[in-house]
């Protein structure tokens, strides 16, 4: 059994088989990732009870239960998701030591399958940018090559995984942040239709945008982890009710007359990296191989998708970050005398001293599209924009079942290298940003690496509103004639 | 609004309103940087959205309510521990006016 | 039309009344929403604020809110929005308040009231709902926040700036909690907060078309005191522009020791609240079905139940009111009615005897120690002439304190009335025989000394004797001597 390319419900039906035991997977890769983790700074809290989880496991085999699809499956967590009793911070110093007392729905149906928690993932602030550079905690490493940034916001999430120290990971997205890291490492990463999956207990960032989903090596692993991971809860009034289907069991390479969409917005963007456009190109006389028809669509609306997305984001991030005011948790500043202190100034100095850069860039930006005088044409007119967007996607989707694209407009860039201009690093994402603007679900699947430097390169399928099967299996189709499958990172 | 009139003096009216405080040279920076991100914004302003009604949040469902029913899961205590600064179950701030 | 006045000036009043509705739950989450919990007990993540908690609607507080409304005569909004009031303060713990903006729940109503002899009508703007925010105790060098009121579910009822005298805003008062106790939707208890008047008041001449600053007024916590407030910002307002000094648009608190208002904090740049539809939750949905229902469950409402009283029942609408304030009150006088088929009696019973036990031992209509059954039995006893009117005082007075039924009270302790003819005049043979001075008195012209009769005929039959038999048989007997 090679414990590092086992894939989920291999590992998982060996254990329940007592060939291995959960104890000693999770003591495999938790020891793994101490050993490997200073070079990546991928995981930012280990979970000091992971063992003792995973004997739990182990025992409740014994006495005869199933434990679930993922038992003892290691996994690492995005730092951004809740995990009961243990400190929780978004890799951000206003909560940098707060230790939540629930578990986000997510990481409650993963324990509850079985899932063993090894830690808690780097993430870019609040999940505010594309390049794991804005954490409190410092940058995280790209396992391909070190000088590279892994992407964001779920840097660690992809670095964990593409070097894995863990067998899955959970990322979040909200304008790409599962989508582009997942391409800058070569993992597969989804990101599920608005409402598949529960925001609860999910930090959040942009309410409307945000969605979680797995980060992970095989599609396979994708498609067991989102069946995990997906269905209604009560506590979120936005989840749908649909019934989850059987991802895994249902996953096909069969792609036979399936009309992958081509948009014509994005085929012929002239500011995509070569070798980028060249993995694209690949992936469609791929697809054409395998019997799939290509067919031309266009959302002509995805031009204005980078505006829309900052705007709204930026927006409703302003009005969720208003939370973080140092009474209730979370850092304060420190104050010598309480009571001379006028109640203004306690905010401000808190949540200046707190924040990061970009955190305050999009609160400033947020607040402003928000205010008086401004709403109708910032906030206001921006939705309405979405709307009609969302409403292009829909005519797209009569014509194909699912729509390929590049994730980035580049590989990995080098960690510090990008010049500091927000507007410029906006603009980087146009592949992904229009997909959670209109709810679509949405997969980076790893296609081909760069000549030079050794950087993956993925391709992206999005599909239309709970069509998560139909881009797994186009996804899974891919996946078994790319020329980077099984490839790992030498750490 | 055009760059040039998302000056610092209105980054520091917003950074009151969000209870951030900034040094000047932070909000003569952010007035530079943000200013042109909203006026690429501006190129939203051209679209026809005419009777359009705003979409909010993207969901399949129309509407979502609870039973109304009382569940007691966490105490005072759990609730207090990661408070700053607390006086026996209470959060205490300074005084407000 | 009104044609009250200040001093020449016309006093414009609009009032926010917020109703805490008394569901179980909180309006967006399952923490209880008891009255007396131990501090920040009845909290959980959602209601602190925690890192990724959300929202989720509780049920009963739309359909509270929807019956408050259509009894309020509004207009209901079939989909209504939650929006974000952004703004910061301690007791506001995720730094917005989760209110409705432009698409509130309820739309264009009124409410009728008495007042001085008039009816008088005011309307209802709006009606929307929202969260209710946490309590702070000020400590001077500190202050102490409990969460546990933070999330209860608020009605907050708007009113046209129509009202334009302190007794009339009273009134109005009076009856929006009138309306939400027939609802059971609200306490309506000032002091523990589960209903809150903030007074919007402005002063303007006469004639004048323009409105005048207007001064939000809080902390008002009596209908009492809301007259006296009012009364007071009303002669301060036009003490102020006498004095050529401006109206500061500002809230006041209101200090009952002192009698007075005074300046809470002035709204210099009106807040910015960057209201936005609230991502978290789906616009609120009522469906025809649902607003049907709930129509059709609409108990008949304080005003008009006071009419039907005083009409069906030939009662003055001065009493019909009082019965019908608490409609506890107005279902005990009907029931009691109906058993006994004497509304009138039963009328007068509760306004004197039962009020008054109730008040003595601080007790509610529900908690009467004399029940519908008891009193209309004592006052078939009075009508069939079984007992007389003043003894069924002192039985009432036993029902109370026994619990024993009338029935019972008088055969244990004799008090059927004397209502045979022969043996009344048996005693009033005798009480003629022994007071021959008195009948002199009599026969001669002075009828005054019939009462001195009575009483020694009452004496003498313990009370007991039918008063209107013994008049007449005492007179025929006078007479015959």
């Amino acid at each position: 059994m090679d414990l590092l390319k086992i894939t989920m419900s291999e590992a998982a039906q060996a254990i329940k088989n007592k060939k291995i035991s959960a104890l000693e997977l999770t003591q495999f890769y938790f020891e793994r990732s101490q050993k490997l983790n200073p070079k990546l700074n991928a995981i930012v809290e280990f979970n000091q009870s992971a063992l003792t989880n995973a004997k739990a496991i182990d025992d409740k085999i014994a006495a005869g239960d199933d434990p679930g699809v993922l038992t003892g499956i290691p996994f690492g967590i995005k730092d951004l998701l809740c995990t009961q009793s243990i400190k929780t911070t978004a890799a951000s110093k206003i909560l940098k030591n707060f230790t939540p007392p629930y578990d986000a729905t997510v990481v409650n149906r993963l324990k509850n399958a079985g899932a063993v928690v090894i830690g808690k993932l780097n993430l870019d602030e609040f999940a505010m940018g594309s390049s794991n550079e804005s954490s409190h905690f410092g940058a995280c490493k790209n396992p391909w090559n070190l000088d590279y940034v892994p992407g964001g916001s779920s840097g660690g999430s992809a670095s964990a995984q593409a070097a894995r120290l863990v067998m899955g990971t959970i990322g979040t997205d909200t304008g790409g942040s599962i989508r582009q890291p997942s391409n800058f490492c070569g993992v597969v990463g989804i990101k599920p239709t608005y409402g598949r999956v529960s925001r609860y207990g999910i930090i959040a960032f942009a309410s409307s945008l945000d969605q979680a989903g797995p980060m992970v090596s095989t599609v396979e692993d994708a498609a067991l982890t989102l069946e995990v991971i997906c269905g209604h809860d009560q506590l979120d009034g936005t989840s749908s009710q649909r019934p989850v289907e059987k991802f895994k069991s249902q996953l096909s390479a069969n792609i036979k007359g399936l009309k992958i969409g081509v948009m014509r917005e994005y085929h012929n963007s002239d500011i995509v990296h070569t070798e980028v456009r060249q993995t694209y190109e690949n992936a469609i006389s791929e697809l054409k191989k395998l019997g799939a028809e290509i067919v031309e669509v266009s959302v002509p609306l995805t031009k204005y998708a980078v505006s829309m997305y900052y705007l709204i984001s930026a927006s409703e991030a302003s009005s969720n970050l208003a939370r973080y005011d140092g009474v209730k948790y979370g850092y304060r500043s420190d104050f010598s005398d309480l009571s001379n202190l006028d109640l203004a100034d306690f905010y401000s100095q808190t949540r200046a001293e707190g924040f990061g850069a970009e955190v305050k860039r999009r609160i400033i930006l947020g607040t402003f599209c928000l205010s008086s005088g401004y709403f109708d044409a910032y906030y206001k007119k921006a939705s309405q924009v979405r709307r009609l967007m969302k409403e292009q996607y829909d005519e797209a989707f009569k014509k194909c079942d699912a729509i390929i694209s590049p994730v980035s407009t580049s590989p990995a860039f080098k960690i510090g290298s990008r010049v500091y201009d927000p507007l410029k690093m906006y603009l980087n994402d146009i592949f992904t940003t229009s997909t959670n603007l209109a709810g679509l679900p949405g997969m980076s699947v790893p296609f081909g690496m760069t000549k030079e430097n050794n950087l993956p390169i993925g391709v992206q399928l999005t599909g239309h509103h709970f069509q998560e099967q139909k881009i797994l299996n186009i996804a899974y189709a891919l996946e078994q004639v790319s020329s980077v499958k099984g490839k790992m990172p030498n750490v | 609004m055009s760059a040039d009139q998302f000056n610092e003096k209105s980054v520091l009216k917003i950074a009151q309103l969000a209870r951030l405080k900034l040094t000047d040279s932070e909000a003569l920076e952010l007035s530079r940087q943000l200013g042109k991100v909203i006026a690429h914004f501006d190129e939203i302003a051209m679209i026809d959205t005419h009777n359009v009604e705003p979409l909010i949040t993207p969901t399949d469902i129309e509407f979502f309510v609870r039973e109304d029913l009382a569940e007691k899961k966490y105490s005072a205590e759990q609730m207090l521990e990661n408070a700053p600064e607390k006086q026996g179950h209470l959060f205490k701030v300074p005084p407000v006016v | 039309m009104s044609s009250l006045t200040f001093r020449g000036y016309q006093a414009v009043i609009g009032i926010e009344v917020h109703v805490q509705l008394k569901t179980d739950s909180k309006i967006f989450c399952s923490d209880g929403t008891q009255f007396d919990s131990s501090d920040n007990e009845n909290t959980s993540p959602v209601s602190v604020g925690m890192p990724g908690t959300l929202p989720v609607l509780n049920a009963k507080a739309v359909d509270y809110a929807v019956k408050t409304g259509l009894a309020l005569g509004c207009q209901i909004r079939q989909k209504s929005v939650f929006s974000r009031k952004n703004y910061f303060y301690p007791d506001l713990p995720k730094g917005y308040q989760i209110s409705q903006y432009d698409e509130p729940i309820c739309e264009k109503g009124s409410v009728e009231f008495e007042v001085n002899g008039q009816t008088k009508k005011v309307g209802i703007t709006r009606a929307h709902l929202e969260e209710d925010a946490g309590k702070s105790t000020h400590f001077g060098q500190y202050t102490l926040l409990n969460y546990n009121r933070a999330g209860i579910p608020l009605l907050e009822i708007v009113s046209e700036p129509e009202i334009h005298s302190p007794q009339e805003a009273a009134e109005y008062c009076r009856t929006i909690r009138s309306i939400v106790r027939y609802l059971d939707v609200c306490d309506g208890n000032l002091e523990e907060g589960s209903l809150r008047c903030d007074c919007n008041v402005s002063v303007r001449k006469i004639g004048e078309s323009k409105f005048g600053t207007k001064v939000e007024l809080k902390n008002i916590n009596s209908f009492r005191f809301v007259e006296k407030a009012i009364e007071y910002e009303i002669h301060r307002q036009i003490d102020a522009i006498e004095n050529s000094e401006k109206i500061v648009q500002e809230t006041r608190l209101y200090d009952a020791d002192k009698n007075r208002t005074y300046t809470m904090r002035t709204k210099e740049d009106a807040q910015d609240y960057r209201y936005f539809p609230d991502p978290d939750l789906l616009p609120v949905i009522v469906t025809d079905e649902k607003l049907k229902q709930i129509k059709s469950s609409l108990p008949e409402l304080p005003l008009i139940r006071a009419k039907r009283f005083s009409q069906k029942y030939e009662l003055s609408m001065h009493d019909a009111l009082i019965l019908t304030e608490e409609k506890d009150l107005a279902d005990f006088f009907e029931t009691a009615g109906h058993k006994c088929s004497n509304h009138k009696a039963v009328c007068n019973w509760i306004l004197s005897e039962l009020l008054r036990e109730l008040n003595d031992h601080k007790l509610n209509i529900t908690q009467s120690k004399i029940s519908t059954d008891q009193l209309a039995e004592l006052i078939l006893l009075v009508d069939k002439g079984t007992i007389s009117g003043k003894i069924a005082k002192t039985v009432f007075k036993d029902i109370w304190d026994t619990g024993k039924n009338p029935e019972k009270i008088i055969q244990e302790k004799g008090l059927v009335q004397v209502s045979d003819p022969n043996e009344i005049a048996k005693i009033v043979d005798q009480v003629i025989q022994t007071n021959p001075d008195q009948v002199a008195e009599y026969k001669s012209g002075k009828t005054k000394v019939m009462a001195f009769f009575i009483g020694a005929i009452m004496k003498a039959s313990k009370g007991k004797a039918n008063p209107a038999l013994v008049n007449d048989i005492l007179i025929k007997k006078l007479n015959e001597c």
